[in-house]
């Protein structure tokens, strides 16, 4: 029983975990994308139509990870080729990606697709205590892989570095000779990719089968999680297990009759979020954790 | 060596004014042009610089300095003329390539990113690969060489200003330049950190490597260069040896004209006190903010109040207490103006009974960069009765007062009505003043009036305040310019560490004696008059 719900938290924060990195690594770059909603549909929706017309899971993951990467393409050519304003074109990008996921998606409705394999054998699974975390899927792993690999590129490279620079201060990067725009672009697309493999994880893996708006709000949860882990990798993790475990305990309290009103519930991750603004910033150090020039468009003078 | 002889091959033609320089020319523009529009803010700039001299670029603001050594270091493209580098034809892409070839540059504004460590701004200016603890290593040697000690591992934001340049100048000298660009470094230096970077640059040259010295303080360029360039409006003057020049000659090529001089103060001979201030306590709200003790300052009618110290005694904490931005009554024994109990009034109910406060930082404290001229007039002038009507700003009669103060105060603006960002620091700082002044303060408390501005603009600032004390009005003026104070004021105070001395009428006082106090020696030793 207990095993049951660890699991179905962990599961549900994979997507957090992916769509978040994602993000913090574009914000990092001093670009901030509100359309993470948005492109985790599209990424969804990609993903549930191809595996279900190819067979093959590895196909629709692809093309979740294809499809992000282009609504991120989109976003990219507004806010970093004609620097508009990066709020309201985030916001946008959300309601694009919701509509045209949908209008894409509505032959797909009420159809079922395999979901990925367990990654280990049933066996490990059965081990006391720990065996839950032996009974997850590929990706799950790979997530926690990911965010190793970014934290080790931030910190420990030169390009991550850079990266990080040109969200401090574009000016000085240009001065230095960075290209920030290119920076930006590859941040950018990045981060539609993995919204788009968060997105594909929703249909392929967590319910497997595909609706509109199935998301609900997951990617703005992942937005407050990059504020909540104050844009650091490692953080992501846990903040993602616990807002999972939010999001899953609204739920199994649904279902046990808890008295707790469920939207209160799903309030939880945003007021959580706020109370580690309200924290750091009482600290007075808020102004250094965030990346100086965020939303912040560049436009090279000649 | 072949490039050295087709250099001097080059230096014969040439004509050279400064016979004692016989070092082969490292850098050399030809008619170098730049027009941003219909705007020349270079014409035709001719320039050399031979190699381990140290030379001057001498211009006010607004000359075309910036963007001539902007051009050099690759950041802007000239529209028409040649570099030449060791007498090879160049032109330069970027600042990447720039570096490449040995053009290193230490900027105005700073290009260092405050929330990463001094290891990591060094870092991202390398262009070679290179290890952590090997960086780390050679950060170390390299400023015990020189002299600048600079903790690797710090963050920037964690800096003084002085500290932050001396990374940004170690970060080029890592990547051993031949030519090192300075802009304008001491305008953000106390006397004593200018000392010092001095010796580093006269150390640096003496290893070879050519220095330009962007700067538009006379005595500065005098000391330092072998040779200065002066610029105006966008032509070269001249360029001279600068020991065989005065600073007069200098500022005159400068300023095109025999500079204004400041006229003087007329004698004060009001007993009424428009401001009286006693009892002023402040703790200090941050470890890096110095806390205010027992502050004693009073202002007469058509008095000026110098309030003299180094920079982070308590200077801007002072004048957030001046202008309201902080207010207490229960740290405060007496804060009357005019009569008036105003201990508990804000900013803006100050300025309503004819109090007007200039504060240090132009950008974003007294003007807000990213609006209008007559967007930034109205910040002030809200509540005239002929400027709102009825709750509705009267854009005609705005746009009139701004044109007056424009006008008035010589504030040269590219066109009608720009973004205050476009004007450059002297010029808005004109219209800050000027914006104040118009209103006719019964009272003026400013900060830093004449900060990082050029001659011609500080002269016409300091007479603009002459003439308001000389109108009545009473002033105080915070001021880490030792000859500004002795120009304008009438006594003298100093603030030390947060406590503020007595104040001592001008003719008392040298700046021996202001010195001594500016390190401190006050009370109980030092009493007026003894």
């Amino acid at each position: 029983m207990i095993d049951a719900l660890i699991l179905t938290i962990l599961m549900t924060s994979v997507p957090l975990i992916l769509a978040a990195t994602g993000e913090l690594v574009v914000e990092r770059s001093g670009v901030l994308n509100l359309g993470l909603e948005g492109m985790m549909l599209m990424g969804a929706v990609s993903a549930f139509a191809l595996t279900y017309t190819s067979g093959s899971l590895l196909v629709g993951l692809l093309a979740g990870v294809i499809s992000g990467c282009l609504t991120a393409a989109i976003f990219g050519f507004f806010v970093l080729g004609l620097a508009t304003n990066q709020v309201a074109t985030g916001l946008a990008l959300t309601i694009f990606g919701t509509g045209l996921s949908g209008l894409i998606g509505s032959d797909f409705v009420g159809k079922a697709v395999t979901g990925l394999p367990i990654l280990f054998p049933e066996s490990f699974s059965n081990i006391p205590f720990i065996g839950v975390f032996f009974a997850l899927d590929i990706i799950a792993y790979l997530s926690v892989l990911i965010v190793f690999i970014v934290w080790i590129f931030l910190f420990k490279t030169k390009y991550g570095l850079i990266l990080r620079a040109s969200g401090i201060s574009h000016t000085s990067s240009h001065s230095l000779g960075y290209k920030v725009l290119t920076v930006r672009w590859c941040a950018v697309l990045f981060g539609g990719m993995m919204a788009g493999l968060a997105g594909a994880y929703l249909p392929l893996m967590l319910t497997p089968h595909w609706s509109e708006g199935m998301t609900s709000g997951r990617g703005w949860i992942a937005l407050a999680l990059v504020v909540f882990a104050s844009w650091m990798p490692s953080r992501i993790i846990y903040g993602a297990v616990l807002f999972g475990a939010i999001t899953i305990m609204q739920l199994a309290g649904q279902a046990r009759g808890w008295t707790i009103p469920p939207q209160f519930l799903s309030s939880l991750p945003y007021i959580a979020t706020i109370f580690v603004l309200v924290l750091i910033s009482s600290r007075g150090s808020a102004k250094y954790l965030a990346p100086s020039d965020l939303t912040r468009p560049f436009i090279a003078s000649k | 060596m072949n490039e050295n002889k087709v250099s001097s091959n080059r230096n014969n033609q040439i004509k050279i004014k400064v016979c004692m320089i016989k070092k082969p020319l490292l850098l050399e523009s030809r008619n170098i042009t730049k027009s941003f529009g219909s705007f020349i803010a270079n014409d035709q700039i001719n320039f050399d610089i031979f190699e381990g001299e140290i030379h001057g670029l001498l211009g006010e603001n607004g000359a075309g300095k910036s963007t001539f050594v902007k051009m050099v270091y690759g950041l802007l493209e000239p529209s028409e003329g040649a570099f030449f580098w060791n007498s090879k034809k160049i032109s330069i892409k970027g600042p990447q390539e720039a570096r490449n070839i040995g053009i290193g540059m230490v900027f105005q504004h700073f290009t260092l990113f405050p929330t990463l460590t001094v290891i990591e701004n060094i870092q991202l200016a390398l262009s070679e690969k290179i290890s952590s603890p090997e960086l780390r290593e050679t950060i170390i040697k390299k400023s015990a060489e020189f002299g600048i000690t600079v903790d690797p591992d710090i963050y920037v934001r964690d800096l003084s200003v002085g500290e932050q340049q001396r990374v940004e100048v170690l970060r080029c000298l890592l990547q051993n330049p031949k030519l090192l660009i300075m802009d304008e470094p001491t305008s953000v230096l106390t006397p004593q950190e200018s000392e010092q970077l001095f010796r580093v640059l006269k150390k640096l040259s003496k290893t070879g490597c050519s220095i330009l010295f962007i700067s538009h303080k006379l005595r500065e360029v005098k000391e330092l260069t072998q040779r200065a360039t002066i610029l105006r409006r966008g032509c070269v003057i001249d360029t001279v040896a600068s020991s065989e020049v005065s600073t007069e000659q200098l500022a005159k090529m400068m300023v095109g004209s025999d500079p204004q001089n400041v006229k003087p103060k007329s004698v004060v001979n009001s007993d009424d006190y428009l401001v009286r201030i006693s009892g002023l306590n402040r703790p200090a709200d941050n470890p890096f903010a110095a806390p205010l003790e027992d502050i004693s300052l009073s202002v007469k009618a058509g008095q000026i109040i110098g309030v003299a110290g180094i920079a982070g005694n308590g200077q801007s904490e002072l004048m957030e207490a001046l202008t309201g931005e902080w207010r207490s009554t229960a740290t405060v024994d007496v804060f009357n103006a005019f009569g008036t109990d105003i201990r508990n009034y804000s900013a803006h109910e100050r300025r309503q009974l004819g109090i007007g406060f200039l504060p240090e930082e132009r950008h974003g404290h007294s003007a807000v960069t990213n609006m209008k001229l007559t967007e930034n007039t109205l910040l002030t002038h809200h509540n005239n009765p002929v400027i709102q009507k009825f709750a509705i700003v009267q854009n005609e009669t705005l746009e009139n007062l701004t044109d007056e103060i424009v006008h008035n105060f010589d504030v040269r603006t590219p066109f009608q009505n720009p973004l205050a960002s476009s004007l450059s620091g002297g010029n808005l700082q004109k219209f800050v003043v000027g914006r104040e002044i118009i209103k006719k303060p019964r009272v003026f408390f400013v900060a830093q009036p004449t900060w990082g501005v050029d001659i011609g603009a500080t002269k016409f600032i300091r007479n603009a305040l002459i003439d308001l004390a000389n109108n009545g009005c009473g002033i105080i003026v915070i001021s880490q310019d030792l000859e500004e104070l002795f120009e304008l004021s009438d006594e003298i105070c100093v603030l030390f560490r947060g406590k503020l001395s007595e104040s001592m009428p001008l003719k008392e006082l040298d700046s021996e004696k202001i010195g001594m106090l500016m390190g401190g020696e006050f009370s109980p030793h030092f009493q007026r008059g003894q």
